[in-house]
């Protein structure tokens, strides 16, 4: 029962609502730069170690302080992860946003807010508990200064009364994050139980929400896809890493490095590993190739603008067939866009980046587990097939938090690709660069250093015979050419198949890719549940397409590719790659306001789409 | 015991090798496609002469350039060197990557004033600030060959095109900004002055750091006329060597005397030893300071001042800041790069 004074308005109609238990959203609404950042992920794994599935998601500004940042944890039994357009539980910590945060919550909805906003005056049918902040945190903080970050840890202690979040498990997360600052850690313990001890006293529970033990998250790890990355590249054998910094992949790097600095040094204190800030993108790009060329592994990490820096060098990289890995991480463009949000903008310009005619190898992960596993891959298929592969993340993925299994060791040794030896020099005599020996259009390389006198032989961006020599000649160049095309092909081959589900009945196929799988995997349950509309699934996972997609729209009437883009840019490769009679099957979902997809976007465009 | 004369034909003469045993041929390129006279073909000349001298292996080298007539001649030297002739302005960064990637490599670069100065300012000005182990020269004309002779950023004020156009910009030295910058090896030369610049060429090989050489190098179809200021007549009257430049490599005999009241004796770090003879002007090529207010002022002069600018044996250069293992990345076993199964392990444990 509540006993204070505070008057706690509930929408009357919910508390005899029956009982919504891990299946719903909370979003944090805060300004940046105001330390909300640990509490919300207090919350987050919390509700974690209680079993119960979540993601998280960072709606921020491209600033460092003062402007609005949303951040929001969704708990779903069932393991959809995507963005969930509804807000149930709104935490409204920014004046500024109040209202219309308030405004555009469905009906039924719980907020938390500081007393004197007065939120609950705006509207009837949401349920309010007004936290008085300054109050409490009056009386767990002496120190002023500190105030503003300890009361952020006040909402934590309302919302797991709220929500019935364990504590035990709360202050678990507390003492690890604040590991090794006793003081933090007291200061900060003290506020969630200044906040708990709140609700609990003076806030009557009217909301139908709440969290219950589960088992669904035994034996998971949390990470962001960055790190993932990160880690997948330093087991990919990285050994040069080039990059300039640029949101929202500068964390790849940064990651990266702390990861080298601890895993990669040999027993004298000697670094296996360069790692270079370039002056630009251009820079970056130019070390990765000149490394890669001379047999280092190397990468870089960026997001658009810097793609678009690189166009040139990537040119001379897919000409001159060198090995590089570049991971773009994508983010709204074009121009400097909108910096902090998501998309999957940069395909088409990956695909055929730079002036004459290009197509490179992209990487498609969908998941923290494909960021670290697809690392490793990009960096064999680079040195395989001698030319620059891009690994497309994107902001979601790449800077949010994602529940996943651990990751798997790599189950094949490095491969280095075609490389000769001065033995093989010996034995052969000699080589010829840009021959194609074995019928796969991939040549063989010698590295500078190679100690024979045959082993040298000259790169360049301008014309080339097969001997590496100086060419302008029509047919040379045509040959060269084409062999490239032939090597796309073998290409083709070499890259991760995608991932199908079907019954074999459906009339209709989705295609996605990337984090708009995790949408589609809750929307196909939606069509079906809701709309007994039928569908598979592929979800493509690189490009060159591979056998298994035109298989795929052969076998089905409708295609809907889903993506993030204004553009349909990867419907766009896929109707190059389709027979004119396939590309008819083609139809187009696109999702392109910044904020990640949400499956009930992607349900209701092929609801109408298919008039129903 | 008789004695049969034999008459066995006289030996033919053995050719000359140097002391790895190569003869010149081995430093040799292809046949050069540039104008005859040009002063990029004279610079490839001292360079092969100058890594045949030393018995530089040419296996250990890799020559790296960018786009233009002088980024074209590596292709005229040195064919058993790998070879990187990449885009126009960014060759600094591809040279970078290919000394990380393997530091046991001896990098030789050439560049053109427009690749390095103009569209590749950038790239050049980061080189020179991480002091990367590299010789790296800069073959200038003061336009762009390769596009037909349009001023590039070292051109001087008053110069003018061929066909009359006067250049209006102040000219960037390239000498003074690598000086300013980090380079620990800066000198000027001439394409003709042939003593000169084979003994710096040497001097560079035995550097370990950034050598940035600005070598005028007249453009006899774009740039040899009356007006500019990068022709051969204007380089013979206006030239001003600072100092006699000799060089004694590490493996000669090193009590060849000098003066050290008048030479300046510079111990390299493989041994060898650069001796800069004082000329007409006292210069301590370990002073940046002095070395920039003496080109700023000869530039207000009009004259060109060569020699070693700048030279500085002790500032570690960036393979040795970046504390890298001494074997080259580039072929770093798996075992090295890849860590095993229990740091996977624990970094998953500790996200769980
Ligand atoms: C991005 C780009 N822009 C323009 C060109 C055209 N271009 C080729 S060489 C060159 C100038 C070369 O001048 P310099 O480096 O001084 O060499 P030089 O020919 O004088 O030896 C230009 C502008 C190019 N190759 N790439
Ligand atoms: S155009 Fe000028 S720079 Fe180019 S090769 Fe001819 S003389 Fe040399
Ligand atoms: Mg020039």
């Amino acid at each position: 029962m509540a006993t204070s004074d505070v008057a706690v308005q509930s929408a009357g109609s919910r508390s005899d609502q029956k009982k919504v238990v891990n299946d719903f959203s909370i979003q944090v609404a805060t300004v940046n730069g105001s330390g909300s950042q640990s509490a919300n992920n207090v919350l987050l794994r919390s509700i974690f170690r209680m079993g119960i599935p979540v993601s998280g998601k960072n709606l921020f500004p491209s600033n460092i302080a003062g402007l609005p940042t949303w951040y929001t944890i969704r708990a779903s039994k069932h393991g959809y992860v995507a963005r969930k357009k509804e807000i149930d539980f709104l935490i409204a910590m920014n004046p500024e946003t109040a209202k219309e945060d308030v405004t555009s919550l469905s009906p039924g909805a719980a907020v938390v807010y500081d007393e004197p906003l007065n939120l609950q005056s705006l509207r009837s049918d949401l349920t309010f508990y007004p936290v008085p902040y300054d109050k409490i945190v009056a009386t767990v903080c002496p120190d002023a200064k500190l105030r503003k970050l300890v009361k952020n840890m006040i909402y934590v202690g309302v919302v797991a009364q709220l929500l019935n979040i364990d504590m035990a498990r709360v202050e678990k997360e507390v003492e690890k994050q604040f590991a090794k600052k006793e003081r933090a850690k007291q200061l900060n313990l003290a506020a969630i139980h200044a906040g708990y001890d709140y609700a609990k006293a003076s806030l009557t529970k009217a909301d139908p929400f709440s969290v219950e033990e589960s088992n669904q998250t035994t034996g998971k790890i949390i990470i962001d896809g960055n790190a993932a990355a990160a880690l997948g590249a330093m087991f990919a054998g990285v050994t040069v890493v080039t990059w300039y910094p640029i949101t929202p992949s500068s964390s790849v790097v940064e990651q990266l490095i702390e990861y080298l600095k601890r895993y990669r040094v040999t027993p004298d204190g000697k670094a296996t590993f360069a790692v270079v800030q370039a002056e630009d993108e251009l820079a970056a790009i130019g070390m990765v190739l000149g490394a890669g060329w001379a047999g280092a592994r190397s990468m870089t990490a960026t997001s658009g603008p810097g793609i678009s820096l690189m166009a040139e060098f990537i040119g001379l990289g897919y000409y001159a067939e060198l090995p590089g890995v570049i991971f773009d991480i994508q983010r709204v463009g074009p121009s400097t866009g909108l910096p902090t949000r998501t998309s999957q903008g940069d395909i088409l310009f990956c695909a055929t980046l730079s002036h004459g005619d290009t197509k490179h190898v992209l990487l498609l992960p969908s998941s923290v587990s494909e960021c670290f596993s697809m690392a490793i891959e990009a960096f064999d298929l680079a040195e395989k097939l001698q030319t620059p592969v891009f690994v497309l993340s994107d902001l979601d993925l790449g800077m949010n938090n994602w529940m996943s299994d651990p990751f798997a060791y790599p189950d094949k040794p490095i491969d280095r690709g075609k490389v000769l030896s001065k033995q093989d020099l010996e034995r052969l005599g000699g080589f010829a660069r840009y021959k194609d020996v074995d019928g796969d259009a991939i040549p063989y390389r010698t590295l500078p250093g190679t100690d024979h006198p045959a082993a040298a032989y000259f790169t360049r961006g301008t014309g080339h015979n097969e001997k590496a020599q100086y060419s302008e000649r029509g047919d040379d160049y045509q040959n060269n050419m084409e062999r490239l095309d032939r090597k796309f092909e073998t290409a083709r081959t070499l890259v991760p198949k995608p991932e199908i589900v079907a019954n074999g009945t459906s009339k209709i196929g989705v295609i996605a890719y990337g984090t708009t799988d995790f949408a589609m995997k809750e929307s196909r349950d939606q069509l079906t549940n809701e709309f007994d509309l039928k569908t598979d699934y592929l979800r493509l996972r690189a490009y060159p397409f591979t056998r298994e997609v035109h298989e795929f729209v052969a076998q089905h009437e409708r295609i809907y590719v889903v993506e993030q883009n204004r553009d349909g840019q990867m419907l766009s490769l896929l109707k190059l790659d389709l027979a004119a009679d396939q590309v008819t099957k083609l139809r187009s979902v696109r999702h392109y306001n910044g904020l990640p997809i949400d499956a009930r976007s992607v349900t209701d465009d092929i609801v109408s789409q298919e008039g129903k | 015991m008789a004695t049969t004369p034999t008459s066995t034909p006289a030996p033919p003469p053995s050719p000359k090798t140097n002391r790895i045993g190569l003869q010149v041929l081995d430093y040799r390129g292809g046949k050069t496609t540039l104008c005859a006279g040009c002063g990029h073909n004279a610079i490839s000349e001292r360079i092969i002469d100058a890594f045949y001298d030393m018995g530089i292996q040419p296996e250990r080298v890799m020559k790296l350039s960018g786009i233009g007539c002088s980024s074209k001649s590596p292709a005229y030297f040195m064919s058993r060197s790998h070879s990187f002739n990449s885009v126009h302005g960014r060759m600094p960064s591809v040279a970078t990557g290919a000394t990380l990637a393997n530091r046991s490599m001896m990098g030789l670069s050439v560049s053109g004033d427009g690749d390095s100065v103009s569209i590749g300012a950038g790239q050049f000005v980061h080189l020179m600030r991480r002091n990367l182990p590299l010789i790296y020269i800069i073959e200038d004309n003061g336009v762009y060959g390769l596009t037909k002779g349009q001023f590039s950023a070292t051109a001087d004020v008053g110069s003018t095109l061929k066909t009359g156009v006067i250049n209006d910009l102040p000219p960037i030295d390239i000498c003074a900004l690598a000086i300013e910058l980090g380079a620990t090896f800066v000198g000027r030369s001439f394409s003709g002055d042939k003593r000169q610049l084979h003994n710096m060429i040497k001097a560079a090989i035995s550097h370990k750091g950034t050598v940035m050489l600005d070598v005028i190098s007249p453009c006899v179809t774009f740039n040899d006329h009356e007006g500019s200021t990068k022709s051969y007549k204007y380089m013979k009257d206006h030239e001003e060597a600072i100092h006699e430049v000799g060089f004694v490599p590490h493996f000669e005999n090193i009590d060849v005397d000098y003066d050290p009241g008048t030479t300046t004796d510079v111990r390299m770090h493989d041994g060898s030893h650069l001796r800069l003879r004082k000329l007409n002007t006292d210069w301590n090529p370990k002073n940046r300071i002095a070395a920039m207010t003496a080109l700023h002022e000869s530039n207000e002069r009009g004259e060109v001042l060569t020699g070693v600018l700048y030279i500085n044996t002790e500032k570690p250069n960036f393979v040795d800041l970046l504390n890298m293992t001494e074997e080259p990345l580039a072929t770093l076993p798996e075992k090295t790069v890849r860590p095993p199964k229990e740091v996977l392990d624990k970094v998953m444990a500790s996200l769980m």
